[in-house]
């Protein structure tokens, strides 16, 4: 962080920041190649993409925060059905596949959401990462109304909508885990019988 | 003796699974390391390096020892410390992997293709020359402060791109190098995360590759750590040597000046 901005700093003379992020997304195109599931549109960015990395990691404006909340809150399709939670234990084996998207990755093969990766979950998984905050007993400290249930539904479809520039991926708008597999990971956090709220 | 070394590496991993079983904390976890670091595997990867380094080779039948590696033609000694950095004769600033591409070719004879056509080996299938020859140089600079220059205009230039790299978020996933490393103290599954936006977290990681990963039984570069980084951000293949490969290289080597360099290390 200091030497980043010794280094601005040092050559006030230099190209502009925009100049800057300009070369590095068309350096970006040339620096990669498509292998397996991932092409190069894969480095195309969306504004909301594109606002969080410009951002560097520093607060955003509160303006910029909402214009982003709202953009992504109307990408959120709830199921025609009405039923938001589904089966926990399928939940529970989403939460820990880490396969999926990857260009390893066979395209065939399971996609899972790797919660386990960032968050705490249940009690008996110790392995566990931190970059999230812990989910254990998420019934308890939410509670099962409505409400609740269409928050939890939409924040795994798209994280964006509540938290702007969130560090959680958007599984339902960018189309990582289907409908069905959005209301197993629902259900591993509301249904009472789920390891998570044990 | 190396045998000797390489053969208690493996009975650390023998013992591991019971030393980690004692208790899930990191201290455990740090302790298993120390006792891998005992016997470094990557000392072969270093031999076998300094024989690829001295020997005549390629169309050419010439050795790499007059390849200038930033500090004069010959000279390996503390050179690492100093890259990536601009090459006047290349007109391009590079980092240690493409700079010894650049020499096999020029020196050797060898095309670009052939020179990297194994960036990464994969057990007895494919030795790759690229990681033994980074092993050999790197091991020269153990203990050598890092001082990676800023002052060429690509070289401020490859340092600034690097920075907005390491923040460019895209994919299925929305990942960006600082998703996971850009916050203190946390950790993916059970494995420590360095923040690589502190001077002390980027020292701490720099300074440890290119590593002996015990899980995959090779020896393994800074560019394959980014590779590997990328792979699991789900954007496409990271080609090697690329422009986007030594910038972002050059951000994260300049943020470790002062630290000293402490690798081949080994990791788990």
């Amino acid at each position: 962080m200091v030497l980043a901005a010794a280094v601005a700093a040092g050559c006030a003379t230099g190209p502009g920041d925009e100049e800057i992020a300009g070369k590095s997304a068309a350096m970006l195109r040339t620096s990669f190649r498509p292998a397996g599931q991932a092409g190069i549109d894969r480095l195309e960015q969306d504004d909301t993409q594109r606002s969080c990395s410009a951002a560097a990691g520093k607060p955003l404006p509160s303006e910029l925060a909402a214009k982003i909340e709202q953009a992504n809150l109307a990408t959120i399709r709830y199921p025609a059905d009405g039923k938001l939670l589904g089966d926990w234990r399928n939940g529970e084996k989403i939460a820990q596949e880490g396969r999926g998207k990857q260009f390893s990755d066979d395209p065939n093969g399971p996609v899972g959401a790797n919660c386990y990766a960032c968050h705490q979950l249940s009690k008996t998984e110790l392995s566990f990462g931190t970059i999230g905050p812990s989910l254990y007993q998420y019934l308890k400290l939410r509670g099962n109304t409505a409400e609740m249930q269409r928050y939890t539904y939409g924040k795994i479809y798209n994280s964006e909508a509540f938290a702007a520039c969130s560090n959680m991926p958007r599984f339902g708008h960018n189309g990582i885990l289907s409908e069905q597999q959005i209301k197993d990971v629902a259900a591993l956090l509301l249904d009472p019988a789920s390891p998570v709220n044990q | 003796m190396i045998v000797a070394r390489a053969s208690l590496a493996l009975m650390a991993l023998v013992l591991a699974p019971a030393v980690m079983a004692q208790g899930s904390t990191a201290d455990e976890i740090a302790k298993y390391r120390a006792a891998l670091q005992d016997g470094n595997p990557a000392e072969l990867w270093e031999i076998r390096g300094e024989a690829l380094w001295r020997d005549p080779r390629g169309p050419k039948h010439a050795s790499l020892e007059s390849c200038d590696l930033g500090l004069g033609a010959g000279v390996v000694k503390g050179t690492y410390a100093q890259l990536p950095r601009y090459f006047a004769d290349a007109d391009r600033v590079q980092d240690l992997e493409s700079r010894l591409v650049w020499c096999m070719v020029k020196l050797q004879g060898l095309t670009e293709a052939e020179a990297q056509q194994t960036p990464f080996g994969n057990g007895n299938a494919a030795k790759s020359d690229l990681e033994a020859l980074t092993a050999y140089v790197t091991s020269e600079s153990r203990g050598v402060k890092m001082n990676v220059p800023a002052r060429h205009p690509k070289e401020i230039e490859a340092y600034r791109v690097g920075e907005k790299i390491f923040y460019y978020r895209a994919g299925t996933h929305d990942f960006a190098c600082a998703t996971c490393h850009g916050d203190e103290g946390k950790r993916i599954r059970l494995q420590d995360l360095p923040n690589l936006m502190t001077a002390a977290g980027a020292q701490k990681a720099y300074t440890t590759w290119p590593a002996y990963r015990v899980s995959q039984g090779e020896l393994r570069t800074f560019e394959w750590r980014l590779y590997d980084c990328f792979r699991q951000q789900r954007f496409p293949e990271l080609v090697f040597g690329s422009d986007a490969a030594i910038a972002l290289t050059m951000f994260l080597a300049r943020n470790a000046n002062g630290a000293p360099f402490d690798a081949p290390a080994i990791k788990r």
